[in-house]
């Protein structure tokens, strides 16, 4: 049996506007994909241990409130401490241009900014996705 | 390396434990070796279903539920399942949305699965967890049900206590009878219980349950008959309304089978203390009676013949089983053999192990 390819999606951080987190949730769905939807204002350590109970593959993160300088690398972080670097992070949202270097450098997958084609967010997964532990 | 998973799985290991639920509910053959490393904390769960429509408050109940083991200091695991989409075979699992303040403690393990379309396998998934939940320790084992179809009357089969949860507003009296699964629950809420209609709902429950152990109690369990009906169903019923001590608990101890019925606010938390205090001293009472050993021996008997039966179907997928069934299959459409013999057959070949 084919297994199947398991997201968190999460939004860090405070701000209130959850529809890109549920559109991409909605589109990873109809990709076939198992979808663990948290809400809103997670903290890093909720999503990261929820990703972890979850048996995720996949970790992804949506934020508007300029915050993702902090909160991504510490969800990269987190994940590593509990040896699961394994659990790809991906992010998307409201993020200036001149942040996803760092961000990348921090670990994180890929960033995906308003306007994106969800078919390009499923097609990274399933290409990047591992499924070994 | 699956003897090892096991083993991590038991020593507490949360990404262990996650991978293994999720190697179970594909049926990873390899998977299973893992089992026999369980075999010492079997039993040791109490393993709690909830159950109930879509939109009853069925996650919210269980988020309160967990604070009040946790202040027991009980570690709780959790298996909520949600439904796939039958169209891309995706699933957007929501229900630990209202658990995330659990997240965090290191004494709750909360796992979604997806029911994947499957009719009987949803319940060896839901079971498997519940199985590695308890070898990795965790005291009480919830789990929260799709709110539709037949899973949640095999519910029963895997939980100690099944919590029906009923809500105000769904439809008339009837419903309470048609949605048949008014005889898996042992204890019964009424949530959301300050709107309107919650009384009518409390005591049409009520009635179900006082008539269904009338019947009971008139063809099985004749002995009672003898203290008289009216004088029965008056103790169940003051039993069940009786505020201050635990409703129906007597009732259960006693054998006589009419479960208690609550009413709760899940929102805000009312009446979750006596549901889980209720919760907590039934399974007591019916460990000391003996009716829990008696109906975990059932489900065991059940959940057997449940996988032997899916051994035998492994019989018939791969190439060389789908050939062994069309060639029967050819030979019931040129009418040569009659299905039933065929049938017979087959199953006599699947008896002798004859090789694929």
């Amino acid at each position: 049996m084919e297994r199947k390819i398991r997201v968190v999606v999460a939004k860090p951080g405070l701000d209130g506007h959850d529809r890109g987190a549920k559109v991409i949730a909605r589109a990873l769905r109809d990709a076939g994909m198992e979808v663990i939807y948290t809400g809103l204002r997670q903290t890093p350590e909720q999503i990261v241990q929820t990703a972890l109970q979850e048996d995720a593959d996949v970790v992804a993160l949506s934020i508007l409130s300029g915050a993702h300088n902090h909160l991504f690398p510490r969800v990269v972080e987190l994940l590593r401490e509990n040896g699961a670097k394994d659990i790809m992070v991906f992010g998307g949202g409201v993020i200036p241009e001149e942040d996803i270097p760092f961000l990348k450098s921090k670990g994180i997958a890929e960033v995906f900014g308003p306007g994106t084609p969800t078919s390009v967010t499923v097609e990274f997964i399933r290409t990047h996705v591992r499924k070994e532990i | 390396m699956s003897a090892s998973l096991g083993d991590r799985c038991v020593a507490g290991d949360v990404r262990a434990i996650a991978r293994l639920i999720s190697l179970l509910e594909d049926g990873d053959v390899s998977a299973f070796h893992a089992l026999p490393a369980f075999l010492e904390r079997a039993g040791k769960a109490h393993v709690i279903g909830i159950t109930g429509p879509p939109g009853a408050g069925k996650s919210t109940l269980t988020d309160k539920l967990i604070s009040r083991f946790r202040n027991k200091d009980l570690k709780v695991g959790v298996i909520a399942v949600d439904p796939s989409s039958p169209f891309s075979g995706g699933a957007i699992l929501g229900d630990r949305l209202r658990m995330q303040n659990h997240a965090t403690d290191k004494g709750v393990f909360i796992r979604s699965l997806a029911s994947r379309g499957r009719l009987g396998g949803l319940s060896r998934a839901t079971n498997f967890g519940v199985k590695v939940l308890e070898a990795a320790g965790y005291d009480i084992v919830v789990v929260e049900t799709v709110g539709v179809g037949q899973s949640e009357i095999d519910i029963v089969r895997i939980a100690d206590t099944v919590v029906l949860i009923s809500v105000p507003g769904l439809g008339d009296e009837i419903q309470v009878i048609k949605a048949g699964i008014m005889e898996i629950g042992d204890i019964f809420v009424v949530n959301k219980a300050d709107r309107e209609g919650a009384d009518r709902v409390l005591r049409e429950i009520r009635t179900m349950l006082e008539i269904q152990a009338m019947l009971r109690r008139g063809s099985s369990l004749a002995p009672t008959l003898s203290k008289g009906i009216g004088t029965d169903l008056h103790h169940g019923l003051g039993a069940i309304t009786g505020q201050g001590s635990l409703p129906g608990l007597e009732a259960v101890e006693a054998g006589m089978e009419i479960p208690p019925v609550l009413k709760t606010i899940a929102e805000t938390g009312e009446g979750v203390d006596l549901l889980a205090q209720t919760i907590l001293e039934r399974f007591d009472a019916v460990a000391k009676n003996g009716s829990l050993a008696i109906r975990r021996f059932e489900s065991v008997k059940y959940q057997l013949k449940d996988m032997v039966s899916s051994h035998a179907m492994d019989f018939f997928s791969g190439e060389s089983g789908e050939s062994r069934l069309d060639a029967f299959a050819r030979e019931v459409n040129e009418k040569k053999i009659d299905i039933y013999a065929a049938s017979r057959a087959l199953f006599s070949a699947l008896i002798k192990g004859e090789t694929r």
